[in-house]
């Protein structure tokens, strides 16, 4: 009886004991950390990142505006940095911390959606396309009809991910619209048009990569890194790049207002944009990233990959997502609850 | 469903059958599961050989020893609160008669078996994300807090269940020995009561582990539990590490019923 | 039977005792439902949380729908199919985990009591182990290339493997591999007491096997049969875990449905409601099964 009480006491004691090093608390996508790149930066600095991950943008949200989750680094993609911004969810960075700063690639140093670089640093960027095991199917995969109207062999086959922006923009496409459109009759065509094909989606899922690597999904809307690294399992799958138009995305770490561990943060940052780090986390999640001077770095396979390098045809159809109006976005929302269901 | 036409009392046609067929299916995918972590292979379902790979991989992956130790953690702190207090109730609330407001109490304890846990989940979401912000804590207490209190109910019904049993003759003749109620609790009802305690006290351990949904609504950042981190990767990358790590959960639950089924049957 | 111990009064120190567990139930688990319940009548926040004005938008919501361009009033039939799918589901695992525990219940009945221990210990294993375990392994069979397709492959009875992972099929599957133990041991329970000397008079009184099943057997372990499908059906109705990981995110249950309001729906008022909603319909439940079995049991 003694020894199981002095055991246990041990044991409840050990409970408060665990947080003495320097902890980093990082939410970020499902996935798309590379665990390499993340044991370098314990090695280098002594901090112990914990990641947690999520699977949507909207999720993301809700739970840092949900507050009191206890983290301090948050992947947002771009046309969601102005919101968080709004709410006073991040803070503003000083540039003065992060001495590599100037590493960020030309075209990404000024962006529309977070000026001057004020709030977030890149993290990857790349295309919302369509990936298809072609032993399944084996006709045009450039398009987004392949989702929105499935041909007979992928009905009741292809996967679509919940990602609201990525899917609703690639269907405003589709039909003629413009991003940010609060066109009605745009929008009514887009909603009766997805809702028709709800029905023969197999499933509305995260972890696309593994799914079709296995064979669960013959089909599925997907980023073009998953993809590639679909590929790289299963051989069958390619990756379309949808001509009627294409979302591209950023995805950027920013540091949330409430961040405990504000010093670690500033210093993962930093590392981030050397670039051996930043072609680490490239080589994991196989996208690009935004630091100059990182191709030296970069996998082989990945600077003649289809998923990467985009076939001429197809690069004028990829539309990088503005940051929609409140009204849109509202709009969009409703429209995206309403297919969830 | 064939009916063979034996004629026992006790056989029903068909039901024999039945009865195997369903303990078959019951355990054949556990079985399954179980062989494929020790899978040479890479895949889930292709058999590569036999190896102890998966094992070592999991052993060594620090998110899953992370969790482990987190959910070891939680289940010790959340068996011992909750079998301490269910005792405290059970003693307060069998071999008394009625007393007014009993079934209230009895509703209460037993509440968290009946409540879907997607509610109570929702429910402490909603009550901890204003806690959280208010104070600016966001360690363990949540989860250990939700834990302890979902596991009394299972605490509190072996040990009630034992109280029941008991026979009330020894404590009678220790109080007829002058003894104070203190001390005819210590050395007389508590020993007798000790196995139902103890029972109660691996069936909370049981259920804490074991939980995954209030868990993982919960929970703050970095902080997750095996079945948290098992979720996680059930819905991503399936390797056969997901299997190894349910095989050593899956034993440790194993063990711990069968101490438990020694321990009760004991005293019969 | 009387407290032998002291004079204290009996409801004193029943209370006394129980207090340190009811402030941590009424703290952790109890008090949060009545904040569902308020949060439900409450205006949703931005992208989560709530404002704390007063509004119907959730209970409205949860029968009722504003089509987005014209804003004609509806009944949310997206909804009603997430309910229907779910009293279908659930009524279809009671019924099946009945089928299959019936049987079973009956069979560790009639073993002799050394074999029985076991049996029962076979039986309560996978009660206890992990759910997640479970609906992996459940899954690992079900999938494209999992075990029932891979064998009806090479049986040569199919040539491409059938989708039954994603579909309402997978999610009964799940559903009844995972609440059978919580059938089969109130049966086993309710048959343990039954005297089969019953069942003797009845076959010497000429009375057919499923005359003696109908007739004699099935009254008498009505209370388990009750008991079980209420214990099956209610967390059938509130599952969570085995829809999300088999129903591919498109076949969601009120649990997921739930679920959504806090993740990508952004409406915590709906969600507060339809949480609510949940809780009546099993706080009716069990009122309707003690009023039923202590009527029927006059032992208790």
């Amino acid at each position: 009886m003694k020894t199981y009480l002095i055991a246990t006491t041990a044991l409840l004691g050990s409970t408060f004991g665990a947080y003495a090093e320097g902890q980093l608390n990082l939410f970020n996508w499902g996935n798309y950390t590379s665990p390499e790149m993340i044991a370098k930066f314990t090695e280098e600095t002594g901090i112990e990142v914990t990641i947690t991950d999520y699977d949507s943008n909207t999720t993301a949200l809700t739970k840092v505006e949900a507050g009191g989750s206890g983290f301090d680094l948050v992947v947002p993609s771009a046309n969601y940095i102005p919101v968080y911004v709004r709410k006073g969810l991040i803070a503003e960075l000083d540039h003065s911390r992060i001495p590599n700063i100037g590493n960020i690639a030309a075209e990404w140093k000024d962006v529309p959606w977070d000026p001057g670089r004020a709030h977030s640093v890149p993290w990857q960027w790349g295309s919302v396309g369509i990936a298809v095991n072609t032993s399944v199917y084996s006709g045009d995969v450039n398009t987004s009809e392949l989702f929105l109207n499935p041909p007979e062999e992928l009905v009741g086959k292809i996967n679509v991910v919940p990602e609201m922006t990525d899917v609703l923009n690639m269907a405003i496409f589709n039909v003629g619209g413009e991003a940010c459109t609060e066109d009605l009759t745009v929008l009514k065509q887009v909603r009766d048009k997805m809702m028709a094909a709800k029905p023969k989606w197999l499933s509305m899922d995260y972890g696309t990569t593994d799914k079709l690597s296995s064979g669960d999904y013959a089909a599925s809307v997907n980023w073009n890194g998953s993809t590639m690294r679909a590929r790289i399992n299963n051989p069958d799958v390619v990756y379309g790049y949808p001509v009627e138009g294409y979302p591209l995305f950023m995805d950027s770490v920013a540091l949330l207002s409430d961040a405990q561990n504000v010093d670690e943060a500033y210093q993962f940052i930093n590392f981030i944009l050397e670039p051996e780090n930043a072609a680490m986390i490239s080589s994991f999640a196989r996208y690009a990233n935004g630091v100059a001077g990182s191709e030296e770095f970069m996998p082989e396979d990945m600077k003649t990959a289809p998923e990467i390098v985009t076939p001429a045809e197809f690069a004028s159809a990829g539309k990088f997502l503005p940051t929609c109006p409140q009204s849109a976005t509202d709009l969009y929302t409703a429209i995206w609850t309403e297919l969830l269901k | 469903m064939a009916k063979p036409r034996v004629f026992d009392v006790t056989t029903l046609p068909g039901f024999t059958f039945i009865a195997i067929l369903a303990f078959v299916l019951l355990y054949a995918p556990i079985f399954t599961l179980v062989i494929y972590s020790f899978n040479g292979g890479n895949s889930v379902n292709q058999w590569g050989g036999f190896s102890l790979q998966w094992y070592v991989v999991a052993w060594n992956n620090e998110a899953v020893q992370d969790a482990t130790a987190r959910s070891l953690i939680i289940a010790v702190w959340a068996s011992v609160i909750s079998t301490t207090v269910a005792t405290m109730a059970a003693l307060g609330t069998t071999r008394r008669g009625k007393f007014k407001g009993q079934t209230t109490i009895y509703i209460i304890i037993n509440q968290p078996l009946m409540v879907p846990e997607i509610v109570t989940a929702v429910a402490l979401l909603i009550f901890f994300s204003s806690v959280k912000v208010a104070t600016g804590y966001t360690g363990l207490g949540y989860l250990i807090l939700a834990h302890s209190a979902f596991c009394i109910p299972f605490a509190y019904l072996p040990i009630k269940a034992r109280l029941e049993g008991m026979d009330m003759t020894m404590e009678t003749a220790a109080a007829d020995l002058y003894a104070t109620p203190w001390q005819t609790f210590r050395y007389v009802t508590l020993p007798l009561l000790l196995p139902g305690v103890i029972a109660g006290a691996m069936l909370a351990f049981i259920i804490s582990l074991d939980n995954v949904i209030i868990t993982e609504f919960v929970k703050s950042a970095g902080q997750d539990t095996l079945p948290t981190y098992m979720l996680g990767q059930l819905r991503r990358a399936l390797t056969p590490e997901v299997n190894a790590i349910s095989t050593a959960l899956l034993a440790l639950t194993v063990l711990i019923l069968t101490v438990f089924f020694i321990v009760t049957k004991k005293r019969d | 039977m009387s407290n032998a111990a002291g004079k204290r009064s009996k409801g004193a120190t029943g209370w006394l005792l129980s207090t340190p567990a009811l402030v941590l139930l009424v703290l952790a688990a109890s008090g949060p439902l009545l904040i569902v319940a308020v949060y439900s009548v409450l205006e949703k926040g931005d992208y989560s949380g709530v404002r704390w004005i007063l509004s119907g938008d959730g209970w409205f919501q949860v029968l009722f729908q504003r089509d987005i361009f014209d804003q004609t009033v509806s009944f949310a039939d997206a909804n009603l199919s997430i309910f229907w799918r779910s009293i279908k589901l659930s009524i279809a695992t009671t019924l099946i985990t009945f089928a299959f525990g019936l049987p079973t219940a009956w069979f560790i009945a009639t073993r002799p009591p050394k074999a029985r221990a076991i049996w029962l210990f076979l039986i309560t294993i996978p009660f206890w182990t992990n759910l997640l375990i479970r609906t992996f392994a459940i899954m690992e069979v079900i999938r494209n290339q999992g075990i029932l397709n891979t064998a009806l492959m090479n049986m040569g009875l199919i040539s491409e493997p059938i989708q039954i992972l994603y579909t309402d099929t997978a999610v009964l599957i799940g559903m009844a591999y995972v609440y059978l133990p919580l059938m089969v041991l109130p049966l086993y329970a309710a048959i343990d007491r039954f005297d089969f000397r019953l069942i003797e008079a009845g076959y010497d009184l000429y009375a057919s096997r499923w005359q003696v099943l109908r007739s004699v057997i099935l009254p008498i372990v009505k209370p388990g049969i009750i008991a079980g499908s209420i214990l099956v059906f209610i967390p059938s109705l509130g599952a969570y875990v085995t829809p999300r990981v088999l129903g591919g995110g498109k076949n969601m249950m009120i649990g997921n449905f739930i679920e959504l309001q806090f993740g990508q729906g952004q409406n915590w008022p709906l969600g507060a409601a339809l949480s609510t909603l949940l809780l009546l319909i099993v706080l009716v439940s069990l009122i309707v099964y003690t009023r039923v079995s202590s009527r029927d049991d006059p032992h208790g």
